[in-house]
């Protein structure tokens, strides 16, 4: 048993790298565009502008009352049928997350920004920063310190959520698992593999986070 | 004034960042629009795309799983290949998409695939949603139980404990017909074994070539005579309205029913399964003739 199951695993090995390449990569690319897009809401609603606030409100409960699963349903089969605009599996998985982790990161870099005293803003206008430079030098830098830990918790949550791509055909780490269970048997085995490389990405984040943190108190 | 420029300019900014995978979109091999236009022949843009897309199963054996090597493989998946090499003359030119029991209508509905060869057993329901070719093999669900349970009949399972796989004939047909039979319902077929297994349900319910196969496999484990409903087709399915890619789906399998090919398949994938007095015609449809 022991050895056959070595076995497997070497035999296994480039099948659940390609999946493990296809979590990563789906992952690593909601990852950037959940940050970018969230920096983006962040500021956007520390503007108080009462339209835009409107806009941002809709969307963020659009992301938080429908479940990711529905809207990787509804933008994979749903556009083709509609809208006969067809995106592929992996793109549709990168656009889902990078959407929803907009929303979580974004609502993180506005209370950050929010929770700032109003005369960092005040002190920046006043000697004639643009706006620009404001965010960039004074209210962003700062609230970056506040934001890392519950962005990080975000990550390692895009992580874990990118294997529900599986419902639209992207064959991912957890269902190359699955396909080598199911035809071998060996359960215990493979999900113990897995176990181990989500603990391996996901655990490295949290730890960096935390010597962030403990830095940045020191510091 | 400064502000509200910066607004619009990262609204743009931001709007663009999240669409990027959008830009992709321009998907070269999806399916054109089935029948959109009765002049163009659905089989002719298969071939101006020069690949024929089918949803499989990729964890099913025998029907669609992964071999070793990391091959999609399968008594469905090998069929598959047939009807590339006859349509593109190359079995390799093939792209096989991993579906879900779930997604295999909408797979269908949405244009990703030409075709689902994916086990899929003929109901009146889902004939209003897809259209179905002639069958490749034939199915009955039935109930494995342990060897020692007192359970004889399938009445006997009334106030006992039923483990089904979601969403399968299982699953829809005693939802339908015993409502108040207790079901323990599970993701995966490898997990409701497990769980028959443990002893966390009297009986598990599904179709009977998998149980048949895993009895053979694990010895103290016996399968009802008595049959959940009637003995039903699974057929390939194209989508709604398709009638040209179905009458040609027809013809290939009626096709390859004259080189007995299903029964090739039957030796490779599925006779070492099985106890050795099962016979073949109870299992597969060669040339896609349904005796019922």
């Amino acid at each position: 048993m022991a050895s056959s199951g070595l076995e497997l695993l070497l035999v296994s090995l480039p099948q659940l790298g390609r999946g493990a390449a296809q979590t990563l990569a789906i992952s690593a690319l909601g990852i950037v565009f959940s940050t970018l897009g969230g920096v983006a809401y962040g500021v956007l609603a520390s503007l108080n502008r009462r339209g835009l606030n409107l806009v941002l409100r809709v969307y963020l409960e659009l992301f938080r009352a429908i479940p990711v699963l529905v809207w990787l349903y509804l933008l994979f089969f749903g556009l083709p049928i509609f809208f006969a605009l067809s995106i592929p599996s992996f793109w549709c998985a990168v656009l889902v997350l990078s959407l929803w982790g907009s929303s979580e990161v974004g609502e993180v870099v506005r209370g950050a920004l929010r929770s700032l005293p109003l005369g960092q803003r005040e002190a920046g206008l006043s000697i004639g920063l643009s706006a620009w430079q404001l965010y960039g030098y004074v209210l962003l830098p700062q609230a970056l310190k506040r934001m890392t830990p519950p962005t990080i918790n975000i990550y390692t949550r895009i992580i874990k959520t990118s294997s529900l791509a599986v419902l639209i055909g992207v064959v991912d780490v957890i269902k190359v698992g699955q396909q080598i269970i199911e035809r071998t048997y060996e359960s215990v085995l493979i999900y113990g593999v897995l176990f181990l490389f989500f603990f391996f990405i996901c655990y490295p984040l949290s730890a960096a986070s935390r010597a962030l943190e403990r830095r940045w108190t020191h510091a | 004034m400064k502000t509200a420029k910066t607004s619009k300019l990262l609204l743009s900014l931001f709007s663009l960042a999240l669409l990027a995978g959008c830009n992709k979109a321009e998907e070269p091999n999806k399916p054109a629009s089935a029948g959109a236009s009765p002049a163009t022949s659905y089989l002719e843009t298969i071939k101006a795309r020069d690949k024929l897309i089918v949803g499989v199963f990729t964890d099913k054996p025998p029907f669609g799983f992964v071999d070793e090597s990391g091959r999609y493989v399968g008594f469905d998946t090998d069929i598959g290949r047939q009807f590339a090499k006859s349509l593109l003359g190359d079995e390799n030119k093939v792209e096989f998409v991993a579906v879900e029991p779930a997604s295999r209508i909408p797979f269908l509905q949405s244009d990703k695939v030409d075709l689902i060869l994916a086990n899929m057993t003929v109901t009146p329901e889902r004939k209003e949603a897809v259209e179905f070719t002639n069958p490749n093999l034939r199915v009955a669900v039935q109930a494995l139980v342990p060897e020692g349970s007192s359970v004889k009949h399938l009445d006997d399972l009334s106030d006992k404990t039923t483990i089904v796989t979601t969403g399968t004939t299982a699953d829809i047909w005693l939802t339908k017909n015993h409502p108040d039979w207790k079901l323990l319902k599970f993701e995966k077929n490898s997990e409701s074994l497990q769980a028959l297994a443990n002893g966390r349900g009297d009986a598990y319910a599904q179709d009977n070539l998998i149980l048949f196969s895993w009895s053979k496999q694990n010895p103290g484990y016996r399968v009802l005579e008595e049959k959940l409903g009637e003995e039903a087709p699974i057929a390939p399915a194209v989508k709604k309205g398709n009638i040209e890619l179905r009458d040609w789906v027809n013809a290939e399998l009626a096709r390859l029913g004259e080189q007995k090919y299903l029964l090739k398949l039957y030796d490779q994938y599925v006779r070492k399964e099985l106890s050795e007095d099962t016979k073949p015609e109870s299992v597969i449809v060669e040339g896609g003739k349904w005796q019922g």
